[in-house]
């Protein structure tokens, strides 16, 4: 333990253990860091930005960057939760993301981030793409309308289900996530339990039959904001 | 008959030694020999190299210069540029849309010609101009792109372009047989640096005589800086390099000129490929590499040949292989890397990935390249220029090197110059030079606006005529642009944000959503609906996307929008001053109904313009 290394978030000191990245060693000290392509047991991505600081000063990706020592790391301000409403702003206009029709509603890591920095409406104009869906598979649908580019099912069917049942195509506004067959989702060895399934942090892809399961009301973030979860762990200690 | 597709991508295969990390040259090859990389295409490939056929896809569907559909046997790339579009590029489509029967975008019903737009193709001194397969077709007159397809249309055999469309051959070694290029160079002034004679081996012989670290040492003493634009210390990069753990290390060139209005790159490589080789082996010795690669854009394809052989000449000579120049244990060569048409692969980080058989997206930064570059390896990656730079400090010296210049930017810059000028082409000038003695080098006769370092760099008006082409204070990677006083400032940051819609790679969320909408918001000021908070909205969006982007392309992509907000603010109050109705929130009715009006087959009576 003697080679932790201590830095600072929002004036507050923490320590991190070498090869920690802030936004770990933040979770650890209690600080929640808002992210979405970021999850747990998966290769840091840095695709959404929602996660940036600043760090001595300079925006940096927190899931991205390694802690070090003497770092000042500013997280929580007027700046920041600013810059993380433009990005949530961005992701939902860019799809189609209908909230109030979706299964995923109260479960949605998109939706309770926008709660939580107090969105109402976003400032950008709607997009309204036309995105394909693809029910082929008998456990599993995919909907594109609600998918936000974050990597995680990629990640997640490579590095978790040892599979490669995703992939992205395309460029600029032009990306999406594709699968590994051309006749969709039902041609590839997708489960219905792989890891990469329940990685989504939206209701982009969902298992068949079960939206409704654990009702409205009593869902993850139905009673408190996100990211509470590692505030409270720390306040427990 | 021929071979199957199935014989054909095995053999495509073994070529690379059925190796993943050539995907990119596996893809280009099977696009080449069999028009396309379709599904079943796709299928093969995935099957021969045991990989997913969703990674083959990713890849195909990334780059510009590969295609998951047949293509025409004659495929015409008009160059879309600001330079090209000021000289008349959308009369050439126009022109060609007539003549072919098709649209930009679509492909004849023969299969004959397909025809599209590219980005800057690195002729802008030259435009309008266009990219026919691999040859670049420079300086298109009112009716000859028309004359050229009708010559094309009269042949049945679509063989030897170049004997057919091109009559005369560009200067020096644009003439060479192995290049025949139309291509001028250009060069209005060649300073002492890159564009002096040299003799092969001059630099390479005095930097073996000293050590690795006594090399590194030269270079630093020279100040030398990057000149892709950002400018770091050249021989810091290579000390990282050499320091970093690794059992292999590797030099790579960046030679994916793509900046719009950026064309040096291409003269050099024409003229003194043998500066660049020579650099190119002076980094490998001080950084400790024995593999070198030049990553060359698809759109100079052209001169692949050339520089193949002129590597061959290297190795013959001795220059390049084993024991260089008789150094015993010193064994370095070069392979050329061709890209396939990505803007963000002149991002380094996105070089390396394109390098390694995948989509071009940027690596996340830590690891730095130095440490984790091409294949986990300790890389170095510089500039075309950079590496001629280092060629010619290593035989003049380093002190020679840094009297050039300005103390911060030490040498010579190779400007391409293009836009309204009468002298456009390539100028190497000392660090330090003002803009307006540039306008007076090249001849522009009341410029009102200039765009130094391409879309990425700024837009300058009147005000800044006399700051200086330097690190310090505007920098560029080479690319200035000229622009008189007929010119619409708002018109051409729209075209350039046009570019960076075009040529982001999607991954980050300020990238891929935030220029869309910015363009967007500005198309819709150019429109006349501006209103006067619409200037606030594109300030605050563009710094966000600034602020957050991933990599250097959307750090730099709102620069258009900005530059010009802070140059030509009034630009923007005119137009918000003159619309129609300032209260008006900019929806545009009749396009929102234009789906629900064609799908119904009526037109909306109450709302006729």
């Amino acid at each position: 333990m003697s080679d932790r290394i201590s830095l600072t978030i929002d004036g507050r000191q923490i320590e991190a253990e070498p090869g920690q990245t802030i936004l770990e060693a933040a979770e650890e000290a209690g600080v929640y860091i808002p992210r979405l392509c970021w999850m747990k047991g998966l290769s840091a991505f840095g695709s959404c930005r929602v996660c940036t600081v600043r760090v001595n000063g300079r925006p940096q990706s927190a899931c991205t960057q390694p802690a070090a020592p003497g770092m000042v790391v500013e997280n929580d301000t007027q700046e920041l939760r600013e810059l993380r409403r433009s990005l949530i702003d961005m992701l939902f206009i860019e799809g189609n993301h209908f909230c109030m029709f979706c299964e995923k509603s109260g479960d949605c890591e998109l939706q309770a981030l926008a709660y939580r920095l107090g969105i109402t409406a976003p400032q950008y104009p709607f997009m309204f793409p036309q995105r394909e869906l693809d029910a082929t598979h008998p456990e599993i649908f995919v909907d594109r309308n609600r998918c936000i580019l974050c990597g995680r099912c990629v990640r997640a069917s490579q590095e978790l289900d040892g599979k490669h049942v995703f992939g992205f195509v395309g460029r600029g506004a032009g990306k999406k996530v594709a699968v590994n067959a051309e006749s969709g989702l039902g041609g590839t060895d997708a489960a219905g339990d792989d890891e990469a399934v329940a990685a989504c942090p939206t209701g982009s892809l969902l298992k068949k039959r079960v939206g409704f399961a654990v009702p409205v009301g009593q869902r993850r973030f139905d009673h408190q904001p996100i990211g509470s979860e590692i505030e409270q762990a720390q306040s427990e200690e | 008959m021929g071979a199957t597709r199935e014989e054909v991508v095995k053999v495509i295969c073994q070529d690379y030694g059925n190796d993943r990390s050539r995907l990119l040259d596996i893809a280009r090859d099977v696009r080449e020999q069999l028009g396309c990389v379709d599904s079943p295409a796709v299928d093969c490939i995935a099957e021969v190299l045991s990989i997913p056929r969703v990674e083959i896809e990713s890849l195909v569907s990334f780059y510009s210069f590969l295609y998951s559909e047949p293509q025409g046997q004659v495929q015409i790339r008009i160059c879309n540029d600001v330079p090209d579009m000021m000289k008349g590029a959308d009369r050439i489509a126009s022109e060609l849309e007539e003549e072919l029967g098709i649209q930009v975008g679509e492909t004849t019903p023969d299969g004959k010609f397909s025809l599209e737009y590219a980005s800057c193709i690195g002729l802008s001194d030259q435009a309008p101009s266009a990219l026919v397969n691999d040859l670049m077709v420079p300086r298109l007159g009112a009716g000859t792109a028309r004359r050229g397809v009708q010559i094309l249309k009269e042949r049945g055999e679509l063989k030897e372009l170049d004997k057919l469309l091109i009559r005369d051959y560009g200067d020096g070694n644009n003439a060479h047989d192995l290049v025949r290029s139309a291509c001028s160079n250009n060069i209005r002034k060649a300073g002492e640096v890159i564009l002096a004679e040299m003799r092969r081996g001059a630099g390479l012989e005095k930097a073996l005589a000293m050590s690795p670290v006594e090399v590194i040492r030269e270079i630093k003493t020279s100040r030398l800086r990057g000149r892709g634009g950002a400018g770091f210390p050249t021989g810091m990069k290579w000390e990282f390099t050499r320091a970093a753990d690794g059992d292999r290390r590797y030099l790579v060139c960046n030679a994916d000129e793509g900046e719009p209005g950026t064309f040096k790159d291409r003269v050099i490589l024409t003229e003194r490929p043998d500066l660049l080789f020579e650099g190119m082996t002076i980094g490998g010795y001080a950084i400790g590499a024995e593999d070198g690669l030049v990553y060359l854009r698809a759109e100079y394809a052209y001169l692949r040949e050339f520089l193949e052989h002129a590597l061959a000449k290297r190795r013959e000579l001795g220059l390049l292989g084993e024991n260089v120049c008789g150094k015993e244990g010193f064994h370095f060569d070069i392979r050329i890397q061709m890209g396939a048409g990505a803007y963000i692969c002149g991002e380094e980080t996105a070089l390396i990935s394109s390098c390694e058989g995948l989509r071009g997206d940027p690596k996340n930064r830590p690891p730095f390249p130095a440490q984790h570059g091409y294949l986990g390896k300790p890389t170095s990656v510089n500039n075309v220029e950079t590496l001629c730079c280092v060629a010619r400090i290593l035989q003049r010296g380093s002190g020679w090197f840094s009297a050039i210049g300005s103390p911060g930017s030490t040498g010579t810059k190779l400007l391409s110059i293009s836009g309204d000028c009468m002298r456009p082409g390539v100028y190497e000038v000392p660090f330090g030079i003002r803009l307006s003695e540039v306008f007076a080098m090249c001849d522009a006769q009341d410029p009102m606006a200039a765009q130094v370092g391409g879309p990425s760099g700024k837009m300058v008006g009147e005000a800044d005529f006399d700051r200086t082409i330097c690190f310090d204070d505007l920098a560029t990677g080479g690319s200035l642009m000229v622009f008189g006083r007929d010119r619409d400032v708002l018109e051409i940051a729209s075209q350039f944000m046009q570019f960076f819609v075009h040529e982001s790679c999607g991954y980050c969320t300020p990238c891929r959503v935030g220029n869309v909408l910015l363009k967007e918001r500005l198309d819709k000021i150019l429109g006349g609906h501006g209103q006067p908070t619409d200037l606030e909205y594109l300030q605050r969006l563009g710094e966000s996307i600034k602020m957050a982007s991933r990599c250097g392309l959307g750090q730099t992509s709102p620069n258009p929008v900005l530059s010009t907000l802070e140059s030509f603010r009034s630009a923007y109050e005119e137009r918000i001053r003159d619309a129609d109705d300032v209260e008006e929130s900019g929806f545009d009715l009749q396009s929102a109904l234009s789906t629900a009006q064609t799908l119904t087959g009526r037109k909306s009576v109450h709302f006729e313009d």
